[in-house]
């Protein structure tokens, strides 16, 4: 008796570790998640940094987003280029919930809304998801772009749902709670968005496991052999885009609860290209990629727009390089590395790395520089502002930075090109090496 | 019938300029197979090109260069873009021009302003042609007419009577074929991608004064050059004609037809009211519905027919 509960002490102790070894890496994130808030508390007033907090609270509900499009893009191999009238309508639907809510129309805890979001988006998806999915790649694509548009000129159109152009405001006061909070500090909405999206990817990523999702894998390799084995590949498109839909609704829900404002931003196109640019970034080949886009673009969101204007631009260079050299996005770049880290010649690459840093560095310093004396010339001009770096003024109507940046610029790219090349004959060498090492054993 | 014609007249202008913009996006498309995201933003380019130089030269040595500089622009994309992500399939290619498409709208910003510019009609060509049930037809407006016949005119020449011609046209319904044939398949895909980003160049300089040139152009004109192609059909340039037209026509009736469903329903004698279901969507003239047409056209003809009017093979 006392053996048979030891042993099952013991076994559940070896589950935990074994749970903790395997999603360490997620663990740590939410450890991460949960902890930085409180390193930007500022004890002597006692409050929360409003920045950090809204800034993390923007990339739980953009790690939703993105995740749900991969569900799509990268999962199923479904371009869509209207992805944002999931996350709108999602919006929309709680905004008006919360505020039912409010007014004793029907009775649901603050934390339990961002289903109503899911459950809108999912409806929504699956209305237009039965007639999107009759087709696939590029027919899909446009399709899709329709979609948007429709909705987001319906957005501007109708009063009654939409609020036109002011939107839809709403109040997350209003309601009851399970714990007993009010919402009144963005800290507790910050906490309510962490458990969500904590919940959204733990089902997206059991999604991928179920056979659903090995079926919408196969159908985006080769839909006729997924044809054959069976399955109906239109069903599938369909089950994917609602469920994807479900997600995107979530993160609706949880974008009006944080902003407590949906307006037509939230469907309009901008909005979908950003599920694409943070997805595709990211790397929609690894599961974990969109959430390392969501990171990195809502970072150069709320940093790097407060010192440029042109921020957009370098998300977008990014993008064009991503598709161009990097097809599997940050998260294909860092898998890349796999088997030279499980052979341990991680230090073999140390060097090249090193050298290839400089000409790096210079390349992407000429091009920011270039950038931002066009934007100074043009809309920095407009705004009134001068371009300073730390005390030096630069002023763009001269000819001297724009040569020091088209020098930086064009020199930087020719020494890169030269050390890009030895660094990829070191690389080779070295894969060659863990190949052959492989071979003899 | 005087709103008829003269609206008849706008359609033709409007229906003709999207031609211009949407012939060479069918050439590419039913070519390379990629729905190139940027073409629209040639034809911003185009616009704002030609606003540069016709404020420093003139307005005649802009509908040359502008187009040229818009080609050029087109052949360093196709031989340095998307050639290298070619290998990566249809939908690295259509990433491709989206990302482009994304940049050029940004650096357009960055470069000319987030207002519109100022680029206006020539003064020479700024007076009324005639007038109809007192209505001045705009010189502009034939000249564009003009313009839009003549390259009309040289596209069905050069596609038809010369040897260049005859392979694209081969190419658009059997590249690989071509290309086993001995063509050079890459560079006349170059060609091509050049010549539709000069055309849609060519649209941007005689169409940015007409209508407005600002950053928002290519986004708004994007969808509606999709539309088309989609709607002629793929590699098929007369079905993307008729497409132009019936948009144009489609667009311009729509402004100007101040009617609702309300209306309709009044015929058969139902009286909408505030407290009629769906009030508000029986209520919406014409006009403001307008904008949602080419979206709707879009869905539809994708759904219904894949292969548009007269088209050869499937979306």
């Amino acid at each position: 008796m006392n053996e048979n509960l030891a042993g099952n002490a013991t076994s559940a102790v070896i589950g935990a570790t074994s749970f903790a070894r395997r999603h360490w890496l997620w663990l740590a994130a939410l450890t991460i998640a949960l902890v930085l808030p409180w390193l930007f508390f500022d004890w002597t007033k006692a409050r929360h940094a409003g920045f950090v907090v809204s800034m993390l609270s923007q990339m739980g509900i953009m790690m939703v987003f993105a995740l749900s499009y991969n569900m799509l893009i990268g999962q199923a191999g479904l371009l869509s280029f209207g992805h944002a009238v999931f996350l709108g309508l999602g919006g929309y639907c709680t905004a008006h919930a919360l505020n039912a809510i409010k007014d004793g129309g029907f009775w649901l805890p603050v934390e339990l809304v961002p289903l109503v979001g899911g459950i809108g988006g999912l409806t929504f998806a699956v209305v237009f998801g039965y007639v999107a999915t009759r087709q696939r790649a590029t027919a899909f694509a446009m399709i899709t772009l329709g979609i948007g548009e429709l909705v987001a000129a319906c957005a501007l159109l109708f009063k009654t749902f939409f609020g036109g152009e002011g939107g839809v405001s709403t109040n997350r006061m209003a309601g009851v709670s399970l714990f007993g909070w009010s919402y009144a500090q963005s800290i507790q909405v910050y906490y309510l968005i962490v458990a969500w999206t904590v919940i959204s990817v733990w089902l997206m990523l059991f999604l991928t496991k179920t056979p659903l999702g090995r079926m919408a894998n196969a159908c985006r390799d080769n839909f006729e052999r997924a044809q054959f084995v069976g399955y109906d590949p239109r069903m599938v498109r369909f089950v994917q885009f609602s469920l994807s839909g479900f997600f995107a609704g979530i993160a609706g829900a949880l974008y009006a609860l944080s902003y407590e404002i949906v307006t037509y931003d939230a469907v309009a196109a901008p909005m979908s290209a950003n599920a694409l640019l943070m997805t595709y970034i990211g790397g929609v080949g690894v599961f974990a990629g969109p959430v390392l886009g969501a990171v990195l673009i809502v970072l150069l969101q709320s940093g790097v727009s407060l010192l440029s204007n042109s921020w957009l631009v370098y998300v977008g260079v990014l993008f064009i390089l991503m598709v161009a050299f990097a097809p599997g996005g940050i998260a294909g770049l860092i898998f890349m590395h796999q088997p030279i880290w499980r052979a341990r010649r991680m230090g073999r690459l140390a060097a090249p790395y090193a050298r290839i840093l400089a000409p790096g560095l210079l390349v992407v310093a000429g091009f920011i520089l270039l950038v931002e004396l066009c934007s100074f010339l043009t809309i920095g001009a407009a705004q009134g502002k001068t371009f300073k770096l730390s005390s030096l003024t630069v002023d763009p109507q001269t000819v001297g930075p724009w040569v020091i940046g088209a020098v930086l610029l064009a020199g930087g790219g020719l020494w890169l090109r030269r050390e890009g090349r030895r660094f990829g004959a070191v690389w080779q060498a070295v894969m060659e090496e863990i190949k052959a090492v492989r071979g003899n054993a | 019938m005087e709103v008829f014609l003269v609206s008849l007249l706008n359609g033709l202008v409007y229906g003709m300029l999207l031609f211009m913009l949407a012939s060479g996006l069918t050439l590419i498309f039913s070519m390379m197979g990629v729905l190139n995201f940027a073409h629209a933003s040639m034809y911003m380019l185009g616009a704002y090109f030609a606003y540069d130089i016709s404020r420093h030269i003139g307005f005649w040595p802009a509908l040359v260069v502008a187009p040229l500089m818009c080609g050029l622009i087109g052949a360093l994309i196709e031989m340095y873009g998307l050639r290298r992500v070619h290998k990566n399939g249809h939908v690295a290619e259509l990433l491709f021009t989206f990302g482009l498409a994304f940049i050029i709208d940004k650096a357009v910003q960055m470069i000319w302003g987030l207002l519109p510019v100022p680029y206006r009609v020539p003064a020479a060509l700024d007076h009324s042609l005639f007038s109809i049930y007192g209505t001045n037809f705009l010189a502009y407006r034939g000249f564009m007419l003009l313009i839009s016949a003549l390259m009309f005119c040289a596209i069905w020449l050069l596609l038809t009577r010369t040897r260049i011609g005859l392979v694209i046209q081969a190419a658009l319904t059997h590249p690989e074929m071509v290309g086993a044939l001995g063509h050079n398949v890459p560079r006349v895909f170059t060609i091509v991608f050049a010549g539709g980003s000069a055309l849609a160049g060519l649209a941007g300089v005689i169409g940015g004064n007409y209508l407005v040139t600002e950053p928002s152009m290519a986004f708004a004109m994007g969808p509606i050059v999709f539309v088309v192609v989609v709607f002629g059909g793929l590699g098929s340039l007369p079905g993307c004609f008729i497409a132009s037209l019936i948009m144009g026509f489609v667009q311009t009736f729509a402004v100007v037809l101040e009617y609702s469903p309300a209306d309709l329903l009044a015929l058969i004698g139902v009286k909408v009211t505030a407290a009629t279901p769906l009030a508000e969507f029986l209520t919406i003239p014409l006009p403001r519905i307008g904008a949602l047409l080419p979206y709707l056209m879009l869905v539809v003809i994708l759904l219904f027919r894949p292969r548009g009017l007269m088209g050869t093979r499937d979306t």
